[in-house]
């Protein structure tokens, strides 16, 4: 391999994630949905772009942040959004609803398809079915559901995201919005001095009031049930504390004046221009629209325009990408004995960790907060964290290992992340017992670097005993660095987890008023407490020297998972903000997986291809 | 709170000191450390897994907070201890830890941060030990413009039997809930009758005799008990639920040979109290949650309850209240809300939820005079560890520095 592989690895890295980056958003179309996308609104207690909800609700109702047309065609976020916020009758006969489970489907009377994507139109006849049986199943706790409950629940809470969203910018049913809102302000006058003779008993214009009642009605359901708001809180029609308030709200804002918001009259003109595919006028609205956002709401915009980018820009996916040149790269650097390529390793290594820092910064500085918050970015952070440590030891052993694990460890937390993320918004706004960034950053952040260090010490004993039980390549130095190492990153997890736990015992004084409650998720800290205690005591007792090490370091993997997921599954405690159940068989897999190279390690040493020839 | 107490030993023999020297070894044996922190892994992760079915109250008590953990294998029989309990293992921890030490201590800077971080430890388990022994945890619950002066008992209740002193103080007596549960008699100098308790029921449903299956006998004789069935039914195990507790009373008069006056049903669901008329006043009495009376007051001015803008999702929940110490002369406005307790007297006050259509507060009110200890553990032991770390690594770095450059 020649001296300039490294900085190969580094350019077809760099061009990679170039690439990437610049590829436009969406191939050039007659409707400008880039501008659309990053235009702020309000929703689930934050501004965003409307690019986030689109993604978003695309994962929650389609598991994916793509939409996949039976003939293949792939639809993007932003226009599905377009679609459904504008021209429903399109959005409905798109393959949308995921739906697995054999049971739901045997409700409906269909036979397992081929198939798990259904459209809103397949759906309509048994809404009311759905309707009650995720009903019944929400009176159920969530870590009780059966799967056919949460099936049904989540079926149902997707149709419901839907159908808001359907009624969020426009009634899903119109001839024409904008038509609809002019005559509605026309009406006010007359609808509103029908209705204060009415009331006082005189005659009235029977027709007049009807109008004008009958349009009010339906914008006051039109506002209740949108899920995105987005009018801003202009100077003269302001909500009761300066709120963003949603279409159907603005409307009824209107009555007092008979003055539509402007914001409302454009959104009802981009809407109509989607509706009759008139691009030239819809995108001159959006400019409009962008145009008055900058000028009236400069923070919301900059930050919808950020978040936009951000999602475009997507680092965690290619910091997943980097993390597995690198892996390739140390194999080869381990198959071919070439150290060039393990230098190449380490540098595309130190590039993912650059495009993984920008990913948690970018978020640090979107959400104004310290980098873990909820589940998603705990294992976002868990990555990182393992990376950085994996490179020091790299750095001052330089045989690979460190590179290896950094290498494994940042793509698998990277993909668990992913699959966290099918909750919706991973930005979301925090409860109000969360709301505090000392113990965010002081509590949390320790306590997950303590679950870094405790993965990379399981990984490197599996680097231990793989290369011990099936390969000689085990040698006596190999032997020795593999257990330092091991023992080192131990001690390391011990200070970080022993002072997580007590500083998150002393949030708990703080905010519940007890130090320790043996709720589950204090528990699962305590218990990698306990067990690094352990390691260290039995090895400074001389109990267990580097195999003992490594078994034990093995457990800390089946520990450190049950306390990072394993007490959430419980569905019990204090701390289950951050439930999920569809990790149960991956949970329970790992930790058999774990416990299996356990038994593998514990074969006698001359079993050992290392070590069969003395 | 079960009491160990060790003899002395007044008659020093040989043999006594061999067997001394023993079990300080083994006391002070780095086996003994492993053997325990193992075994309250194991007791940690059981306790974690029996909190699905048996609620996290009735586990600390069991696993947690004692000395030894009962199997019963019928409910209400006798029990076969399977386990030690939290309290044993902290315990026989402690003493290994100082044992260790006295055994084998000895000064260098490399041990340092091991010393730090066991004093730490020390320190921890102690200050566990002293706020499992004198913590006091109660609830303070008020409505707008509402004062107490006292704070509730979440578990436990107590009877409390009052009448008229003169015109602005009553006279009260109050049995607590521990005494209720022995049933039997009580006599008590301030009552000119005695009580019988009937029975004690931990957790109770009512249903109107109406309703019940017939031949169905009602709880009491008199007041509304008289109309009443009661059934006990299991303890409470999930986190929002709580034991209903109530009592069948008899009242008797103070001879021995005195006919009974009637027998009556207790309990807080009762709510409004019953009385009699005897000895020529009115007796009122009621079960009714454990009270701590304070040397303040607390005033709900208004509860606040914020949600993000378009969600469900909380932000916010804050007390504004107004503090009243005549004797401290304090008279203030204070604002307890997430994270951020008010703490006056020794007690702590937390905002822990709200009812009433959220117009009032529920405070939790936290007595912990250990409450330090974590916080001078937690940077005993963190300075500790990193100094260890530290101090391990940096030499570990030079030894390889000059390996490698020979």
């Amino acid at each position: 391999m020649s001296k300039y592989s490294p900085w190969i690895a580094l350019v077809v890295a760099g061009l990679w994630i170039a690439a990437n980056s610049l590829m436009p958003d969406n191939a050039p179309e007659d409707f400008q949905l880039a501008a659309f996308g990053k235009l702020p609104v309000l929703s689930d207690g934050r501004n965003k772009p409307f690019d986030t909800i689109a993604r978003n609700a695309l994962v929650i109702i389609h598991g994916r942040q793509t939409l996949r047309l039976e003939n293949g065609t792939r639809i993007d976020a932003k226009r599905w959004l377009a679609d459904v916020l504008f021209n429903a009758p399109v959005a409905d006969e798109y393959p949308l609803f995921v739906i697995h489970h054999p049971d739901v489907l045997g409700m409906f009377g269909w036979e397992q398809h081929d198939r798990k994507y259904f459209r809103y139109t397949e759906l309509i006849p048994f809404l009311e079915k759905i309707d009650t049986q995720g009903q019944q199943a929400q009176a159920v706790e969530s870590a009780r559901r059966t799967p056919f409950q949460t099936a049904i629940h989540n079926l149902r809470n997707s149709l419901i995201l839907y159908q808001r969203l359907k009624n969020s910018l426009r009634p899903e049913v119109t001839q024409g919005f904008f038509d609809e809102i002019t005559q509605f302000s026309r009406a006010i006058p007359a609808g509103m001095a029908a209705m204060a003779r009415r009331e006082k008993g005189e005659s009235f214009n029977r027709r007049e009031f009807e109008f004008f009642v009958g349009l009010a009605a339906r914008f006051q359901t039109m506002g209740e049930m949108a899920n995105i708001l987005p009018v801003p809180p202009a100077p003269e029609s302001r909500g009761p504390r300066g709120e963003w308030i949603s279409v159907g709200a603005s409307l009824l804002q209107a009555i007092p004046t008979g003055k539509i918001d402007e914001v409302t009259k454009i959104y009802a003109q981009v809407g109509d221009a989607y509706h009759d595919g008139k691009p030239e006028v819809f995108n001159g609205e959006i400019q409009k629209l962008t145009g008055w956002m900058s000028r009236n709401e400069p923070g919301a915009t900059n930050h919808a325009a950020y978040e936009f980018l951000f999602n475009h820009l997507a680092p965690f996916y290619q910091a997943m990408g980097l993390y597995v040149f690198a892996f390739l790269l140390v194999c080869g650097s381990w198959l071919g004995n070439d150290r060039r390529l393990g230098v190449a390793a380490f540098a595309v290594l130190i590039l993912a960790l650059v495009v993984h820092t920008f990913g948690l910064g970018f978020r640090m500085f979107l959400q104004g907060r310290p980098p873990v918050t909820n589940l998603y970015s705990s294992a976002v952070f868990i990555g990182w964290a393992t990376v950085i440590i994996g490179l020091i030891l790299e750095k001052i052993y330089k045989d690979g290992i460190g590179s290896a694990c950094a290498a494994v460890i940042g793509f698998l937390t990277l993909i668990i992340a992913h699959h966290l993320a099918s909750g919706g918004d991973t930005l979301e706004m925090l409860q109000a017992v969360l709301d505090t960034n000392i113990w965010l950053a002081t509590h949390v952040v320790t306590i997950t670097i303590g679950y870094s260090a405790m993965y990379l010490a399981g990984a490197l004993a599996i680097i231990y005993i793989v290369r011990g039980v099936f390969t000689s390549t085990l040698t006596k130095d190999a032997v020795q660095s593999l257990t330092r190492m091991t023992y080192g990153v131990i001690c390391f997890a011990t200070l970080f987890s022993f002072v997580g736990t007590v500083l998150g015992g002393i949030w708990a004084d703080q905010s519940w008023g007890r130090f320790w409650g043996w709720d589950p998720k204090e528990n699962g800290a305590i218990l990698i407490v306990l067990w690094c205690a352990i390691i260290l005591h039995a090895r400074w007792g001389g109990f267990i020297r580097s195999r003992g090490l490594m078994v034990m370091a093995l457990f800390g993997n089946v520990i450190t998972s049950f306390s990072w997921f394993g007490v959430n599954m419980l569905g019990i405690g204090l701390h289950s903000y951050g439930f999920m159940n569809k990790a149960v068989p991956w949970l329970a897999g790992f930790m058999l997986s774990q416990l299996a190279l356990m038994t593998i390690a514990s074969l006698p040493l001359e079993r050992w291809k290392s070590f069969r020839n003395g | 709170m079960d009491q160990h107490r060790q003899t002395g030993c007044p008659a020093v023999s040989p043999a006594v000191i061999v067997v001394l020297r023993r079990v300080l070894e083994v006391l002070s044996s780095l086996k003994l450390t492993i053997l325990c922190l193992a075994l309250a892994m194991v007791l940690v992760f059981v306790g974690t897994l029996a909190q699905v079915s048996s609620g996290i109250y009735d586990v600390q008590h069991r696993y947690f907070q004692s000395f030894i953990v009962w199997w019963h294998p019928t409910p209400g029989g006798p029990g076969i201890p399977v386990f030690p309990g939290g309290h044993l293992l902290g315990a026989v921890l402690l003493l290994n830890l100082i044992a260790a030490h006295a055994r084998r201590f000895r000064w260098s800077w490399s041990k340092l941060g091991i010393h730090l971080t066991h004093a730490g430890l020390v320190v921890l388990l102690l200050g566990a030990l002293f706020t499992d022994l004198f913590s006091v945890e109660s609830f303070l619950r008020l409505a707008p413009g509402e004062t107490k002066n006292y704070s509730e008992d979440s578990r436990h209740m107590e009877l409390v039997v009052s009448t008229e002193f003169d015109n602005e103080l009553d006279q009260v007596t109050a049995i607590p809930e521990a005494r209720l549960r022995k049933e039997g008699v009580i006599a008590h100098e301030s009552l000119p009758f005695r009580i019988r308790i009937r029975r004690f029921y931990q957790n109770s449903r009512f249903q109107p005799i109406g309703k019940a299956p017939p031949n169905s006998v009602p709880a009491a004789t008199q007041g509304p008990g008289a109309g009443t069935v009661v059934y006990e039914v299991p303890r409470a195990t999930a986190m929002n639920e709580r034991d209903l507790q109530s009592a069948v009373i008899e009242i008797l008069p103070p001879g021995d040979d005195g006919k009974s006056l009637g027998t009556w049903l207790v309990s807080d669901q009762l709510g409004a109290p019953q009385s009699i008329s005897h000895a020529g006043k009115t007796w009122r009495f009621a079960m009714r949650p454990a009270r701590y009376y304070k040397p303040f007051s607390l005033t709900l001015r208004k509860f606040q309850h914020d949600r993000y803008p378009g969600t469900g999702i909380p932000k916010n929940f804050a007390s504004h209240a107004v503090l009243v110490d005549s004797e401290r002369g304090e008279n203030r406005d204070v604002l307890i809300y997430m994270n951020h307790p008010l703490r006056y007297r020794g007690e702590t006050f937390y905002q822990s939820g709200f009812e009433k259509n959220e117009t009032a507060t529920i405070l939790q009110v936290v007595y912990n005079p250990s409450f330090l200890a974590p916080y001078l553990a937690c940077i005993l032991v963190g300075a500790g560890l990193l100094y260890q770390f530290v101090f391990h690594f940096v030499g570990f770095l030079r030894r390889r520095k000059r390996l490698s450059s020979p």
